[in-house]
C-alpha cells in the first residue's frame, strides 16, 4: 500500500485545482493534484469558452482583473496559449430596460478599468451587420475573449506536474480522515495521501467533499445545455451574451458556432444530457440574433456539469469547522476565466501570505449567520 | 477537366434544367445533385480551413463531405438530395461579415 | 419478460432500417399480428446492399447481378411492409433515449415512444486515411457502387479500385462489366490469406463461387489484380490523376481519374451508443460492436440489434438476425413463437458464420501502418492531421480516444467520426504502443446526422 506524504493535496483537477497546484509549486509546496477521472475533463473541458469579466458580480472583479493578466501570460505559464483571443465579448440588450441595466452595470464597476462601450442599435448595425436588426444595443468589453476549453485545464495540470506536482489521475477518493495533525485520503485503488492542507476543488461534486468533512453547503448542480454548428463563414469575431442571460455564442477559428443556453438534466453515472426544450429554445433564439444560423445545422450537443451557489458566487475560504481544509467550488456558470486567479489565491491563503478581497462573499460560513 | 462521372448509357426524355455557380447544367429526374454536378465537373466545395478541393466520398449520406447552397442559402447534402429543375447550385454564398 | 419498467401497458415495437435486417424483422413482426412502426432515410426499401432508386435505370441484374432474386424478394417484402406497417420513409431518428426517439422528416421534428426497439441501421465503409485521401476522385468502395447501382453512372473515366474485402472485388467487377475503365484491383491481402481461408469459405459454396467468379473474370478481362498491395498515396493536386502502391517489394504507380478504396464495412452503432448498450471489442473487425446474445438482445431492456448494424456479417446473416431478433422481442413480451423456425436460423446463422470467418480470414483488416505521415489528413471535417493527433497524444499522454477527441478535435466534426475513428484509433494505438482494444472508441452525441437550425426550432405544431 503506497503512502504518500506532501503538503497539500488538491482534490480535482479542473482548472481551479489544476491552477492551484501550479501555484503552489512554483511557491515551491509540495502538492498532490488528484483527479478521479482524466484532468480537466468534466465543466473545465466542456464549458463554453468565454474568457469574461463583464457580467460578473462586483466583488467577484478583483480576481477577474488579477486572471486577465494570468491569461495574457498562458504560453510563459503553461507552454501553450490554449487558443486564448482577446477578441471582445459584446452583450446585447433585446428591449430598452435592458440596455438601461447595461448602463446601469458600466456605472457601477467603471472603477474596475473594463473599458466597457455602450453602443446603441445604430453602431451595431454599423459594426456587427451580422446581427438582427432589431436588438437594441449591447455592451462591449473590448479585451474579453474566448478559448479552448479542452485545453486549458489539462495544460495547467501538465506544467504542474513538470513543476513537481504529483498528478494521479483515474484516483477516486473513497475515504477520507482527519486526524490529530494532518489529513490521510485514501483512494479507491488503496493509495494513501497525508497532506497537511486539503484544497477541495471539486466542482459539481465540492459539496460531496466537503460533507466527508462534515461541511454542508448548500450548492446546486446544474446542467448547461451547448451545442455546436459546422463551420460557417466568418459572422462575427466577438463574442456574445445577453442581458439576462440564457443565450451565449461565439464562433471559433474554424468558423463553427459554439453556442448555450438553457438546461438539461443528470443521467446515471455522473452524466448529463441536454433538455430538449433547452435545444429547441436555442433552435428559436439563436438565429433571431443571428439570422445567418437560419441556414446553419448543428453537428453536436452535449451538457456538461455545474456547481451554483444562489448568490452565484463561488465558496472560496477555510471551513468554519474543518482547519486547514480549504474550499473552492460552485462557480455557478462563471469559473473559467477567473479560476487561474482563484489558483494562486488558494496557494496564498494555504501558505498564509495573501488574503481575498471582499472574502465574506466567498466564505464557506455565509449562509450560517 | 474531365467530369468524374459518366453515364453508363445515355438517358432519354427532358432534361431538368439546374445552375451550378450560375453555370447551366442538366440532369435527368432521379439524379442526385451530386450527380448532376459530378457529370458536369470535379470539384463540389472547397474547405473552410485548408481551402482544399472535395467532390463527396461515401455517396450514402455518411461522410458528409458534399454539402453545398442553393442560392437562397439553404444547405443541401448533394448525395442525398433529387436535382430539380430550376435549382440554382452554388459553392459559396455571397459576401463575409467580420 | 424483458421489457423496461417505464414501458407503458401497450407494447409499441419500432425497428430503425429497412435494410435486409429491418425488412425481415418488421415482416416477422407482422407475421405475429404486430402493426410495427418502421423508420428509413431511404425514400424506399433495402438498404445500401440492395438499394433502390426512385427512378430505376439499367435492368436489376445490372443493379444487383447474382442477388437479383434475393434484391427482388427483399423488395417486395418491404412493398408489403408500406401497405401494412406504419412504414415512415424518409425520416431519420437522430436521437434516442429509453423508450423515446427522436425524429426527422422533411424538416420536421417528432417524438415516438418505444417500448421494444431493434436497432438494424447497416454500415458504411471502414476507411482509413492515406496522402491525399480526401481529393476529389477518391470515393468509399460503398460509394462507386452507389453511383453505379443508383444513379446509373460510373466514375473515372479510368478507375482503380484498393482496400481488401469481397466488395471490393464485386464493385471493381460491376464496373468492369459496365464499361469501367478498371485499371487495377489492389488488394492489400496477401494471397495466402486467401489460400488459407478455403476451408472455412467452403461453408457456403455458392457464395465462394461468386467470388472467385468476379477474380477469375477480372482476369479474364486483362484487369490487373494484385495482392499484397497496400495503397501509399494519390497523385494530383485539385483531383486524382494515379495512385501510388506497395506490390509485394515494389513500388508502382498505376494513372487513373478515380479511386474506390474500402478495407470492410464499418457498423453504425451510434443509437445503441446513445441508448448506453454495452460494447465489445471484436478482434477480426478491429472495432467496438454493442454486446448481444445469440437472440440479439443487447445490454438494454427492450433493445434489439440486428444486421451489419451490430457486427458485419454480410445480407444473408441480416436477413437471419432480423428474423431471429423480431422473434426474440415477440417471446419477450409473451407471444408465441415457433421454435422448430428458431433452431433452424440459429443453425444457419452458424454456417454463415463460419464463412464469415473464412472471409474475415481471407481479406485481413490492415492497421494504418506506422507508416500514415505526419501530413495525413486524418479527420475529413475538421482538417486534423496526423502530426497534430501524435503530438497531443504525446504531449498529454494520451491512452484514450475520447480524450484524443476533445485535445484535437478529432471526431467532432459534421460526419462525427464516421470517417475517421477507424483511422484515428490504428494511430493511437501505434503511437502509444498500446493494443488497439485500448484506446477505446468514440462516444456519440446527438443528433446523429447534422440537424438543421429551421428545424431544430420550428413552433410544434
Amino acid at each position: 500500500m503506497t503512502l504518500l506524504h506532501t503538503d497539500v493535496a488538491v482534490i480535482g483537477a479542473g482548472l481551479v485545482g489544476a491552477s492551484a497546484a501550479l501555484a503552489l509549486r512554483r511557491a515551491g509546496v509540495a502538492t498532490v493534484l488528484i483527479e478521479r477521472g482524466l484532468c480537466g475533463a468534466r465543466a473545465s473541458g466542456v464549458n463554453f469558452g468565454g474568457v469574461r469579466r463583464q457580467g460578473r458580480n462586483i466583488e467577484q472583479l478583483y480576481l477577474a482583473q488579477r486572471a486577465h493578466g494570468i491569461w495574457a501570460r498562458l504560453p510563459e505559464l503553461i507552454g501553450t496559449d490554449a487558443e486564448y483571443v482577446r477578441t471582445g465579448h459584446l452583450k446585447l440588450a433585446r428591449s430598452q430596460a435592458d440596455l438601461d441595466k447595461l448602463v446601469a452595470y458600466r456605472d457601477k464597476v467603471r472603477d474596475f478599468d473594463l473599458g466597457l462601450d455602450i453602443l446603441d442599435r445604430a453602431a451595431l448595425r454599423r459594426r456587427f451587420p451580422a446581427l438582427a436588426p432589431d436588438i437594441v444595443g449591447g455592451s462591449l468589453c473590448p479585451e474579453d475573449g474566448q478559448a479552448n476549453p479542452r485545453l486549458v485545464a489539462p495544460a495547467f495540470a501538465h506544467a504542474a506536474a513538470r513543476a513537481g506536482a504529483l498528478l494521479l489521475e483515474d484516483c477516486a477518493i473513497a475515504h477520507a480522515d482527519t486526524q490529530a495533525e494532518d489529513f490521510l485520503l485514501t483512494a479507491a485503488d488503496g493509495r494513501q495521501i497525508r497532506a497537511g492542507t486539503v484544497i477541495n476543488a471539486a466542482g459539481a461534486w465540492g459539496a460531496v467533499v466537503a460533507g466527508w468533512f462534515g461541511d454542508v453547503l448548500p450548492l446546486h448542480v446544474k446542467y448547461p445545455t451547448m451545442l455546436v454548428t459546422e463551420p460557417l463563414t466568418r459572422q462575427i469575431g466577438v463574442s456574445l451574451g445577453v442581458e439576462g442571460g440564457g443565450f451565449y455564442a461565439r464562433q471559433v477559428a474554424r468558423g463553427n458556432f459554439v453556442m448555450g443556453g438553457g438546461y438539461g438534466h443528470a443521467l446515471p453515472g455522473d452524466r448529463s444530457r441536454p433538455g430538449p426544450a433547452a435545444l429547441a429554445e436555442l433552435g428559436r433564439t439563436a438565429p433571431a440574433i443571428l439570422p445567418a444560423l437560419a441556414r446553419a445545422s448543428i453537428i453536436r450537443c452535449w451538457s456538461g456539469i455545474e456547481g451554483y451557489f444562489a448568490d452565484k458566487n463561488p465558496v472560496i475560504g477555510f471551513s468554519a469547522r474543518v482547519p486547514r481544509l480549504l474550499h473552492a467550488f460552485g462557480f455557478s456558470g462563471g469559473g473559467f476565466q477567473i479560476a487561474p486567479a482563484v489558483g494562486e489565491t488558494l496557494a496564498d491563503m494555504a501558505l498564509d501570505r495573501g488574503r481575498l478581497l471582499m472574502a465574506d462573499r466567498f466564505s464557506p460560513k455565509r449562509w450560517t449567520r | 477537366m474531365t467530369a468524374l462521372l459518366r453515364r453508363v448509357a445515355p438517358l432519354a426524355g427532358p432534361a431538368l434544367r439546374l445552375t451550378w455557380n450560375g453555370q447551366p447544367i442538366a440532369a435527368q429526374p432521379g439524379d442526385t445533385v451530386l450527380t448532376a454536378l459530378l457529370l458536369a465537373g470535379d470539384r463540389l466545395r472547397t474547405t473552410l480551413g485548408a481551402g482544399a478541393p472535395r467532390a463527396g466520398f461515401c455517396l450514402m449520406g455518411a461522410c458528409q463531405d458534399c454539402w453545398v447552397h442553393l442560392s437562397s442559402g439553404q444547405r443541401v447534402r448533394a448525395c442525398s438530395t433529387l436535382a430539380e429543375d430550376g435549382m440554382a447550385l452554388v459553392d459559396t454564398l455571397p459576401g463575409e461579415c467580420p | 419478460m424483458n421489457v423496461p419498467s417505464s414501458a407503458s401497458a401497450q407494447p409499441q415495437m419500432v425497428v430503425v432500417g429497412a435494410g435486409p435486417a429491418g425488412v425481415r424483422a418488421a415482416q416477422t413482426l407482422l407475421r405475429h399480428g404486430v402493426r410495427p412502426v418502421i423508420i428509413d432515410e431511404a425514400p424506399l426499401p433495402g438498404g445500401q446492399i440492395y438499394r433502390q432508386s426512385l427512378v430505376p435505370r439499367g435492368s436489376a441484374r445490372q443493379r444487383y447481378g447474382f442477388e437479383h432474386k434475393r434484391a427482388a424478394a427483399l423488395h417486395a417484402a418491404g412493398a408489403q411492409l408500406r401497405g401494412q406497417a406504419d412504414y415512415r420513409a424518409r425520416t431519420a431518428v437522430w436521437n434516442a433515449t429509453p423508450g423515446h426517439l427522436d425524429l426527422v422528416r422533411d424538416g420536421d421534428l417528432d417524438g415516438l415512444r418505444y417500448s421494444h426497439l431493434l436497432i438494424a441501421t447497416g454500415a458504411t465503409d471502414r476507411v482509413l486515411p492515406f496522402p491525399g485521401w480526401t481529393l476529389p476522385g477518391v470515393f468509399s468502395l460503398g460509394g462507386a457502387q452507389i453511383a453505379l447501382k443508383g444513379q446509373h453512372c460510373l466514375l473515372g473515366p479510368r478507375i482503380v479500385f484498393a482496400g481488401t474485402g469481397p466488395l471490393l472485388y464485386l464493385v471493381a467487377y460491376q464496373y468492369a462489366r459496365a464499361g469501367g475503365q478498371v485499371q487495377a484491383v489492389l488488394d492489400s491481402a496477401p494471397l495466402a490469406a486467401q489460400a488459407s481461408a478455403l476451408p472455412a469459405l467452403l461453408n457456403q459454396p455458392g457464395t465462394l463461387a461468386k467470388g472467385l467468379y468476379y477474380l477469375g473474370w477480372l482476369r479474364a478481362h486483362g484487369v490487373p489484380v494484385h495482392h499484397s498491395a497496400n495503397l501509399l498515396a494519390t497523385h494530383g493536386t485539385s483531383r486524382v490523376d494515379g495512385v501510388r502502391a506497395r506490390i509485394g517489394g515494389a513500388e508502382r504507380d498505376f494513372a487513373c481519374d478515380a479511386l474506390a478504396v474500402g478495407h470492410g464495412l464499418r457498423a453504425e452503432t451510434q443509437l445503441a451508443d446513445l441508448l448506453d448498450c454495452a460494447f465489445d471489442f471484436d478482434v477480426a473487425q478491429r472495432a467496438w460492436l454493442p454486446q448481444r446474445d445469440a437472440d440479439g438482445r443487447s445490454t438494454v431492456a427492450g433493445v434489439y440489434l440486428a444486421g451489419d448494424g451490430a457486427g458485419i456479417g454480410g445480407a444473408m446473416l441480416a436477413e437471419l438476425s432480423g428474423e431471429r431478433s423480431a422473434l426474440a422481442m415477440l417471446a419477450d413480451c409473451g407471444i408465441r413463437v415457433d421454435a422448430p423456425r428458431l433452431r433452424w436460423l440459429a443453425r444457419r446463422q452458424a454456417a454463415l458464420a463460419r464463412f464469415r470467418q473464412g472471409l474475415d480470414r481471407a481479406f485481413p483488416l490492415p492497421g494504418t501502418d506506422a507508416g500514415c505521415d505526419d501530413g495525413v489528413m486524418v479527420c475529413r471535417c475538421e482538417e486534423v492531421r496526423a502530426g497534430e493527433l501524435r503530438a497531443a497524444a504525446r504531449q498529454y499522454a494520451v491512452d484514450d480516444l475520447n480524450r484524443l477527441k476533445a485535445l484535437t478535435r478529432i471526431g467532432m466534426g459534421l460526419c462525427q467520426g464516421r470517417m475517421c475513428q477507424s483511422g484515428a484509433a490504428e494511430l493511437l494505438a501505434d503511437c502509444r504502443r498500446i493494443p488497439l482494444s485500448a484506446v477505446g472508441r468514440m462516444r456519440g452525441q446527438a443528433p446523429v446526422k447534422p440537424l438543421p437550425f429551421a428545424v431544430l426550432g420550428k413552433d410544434p405544431s
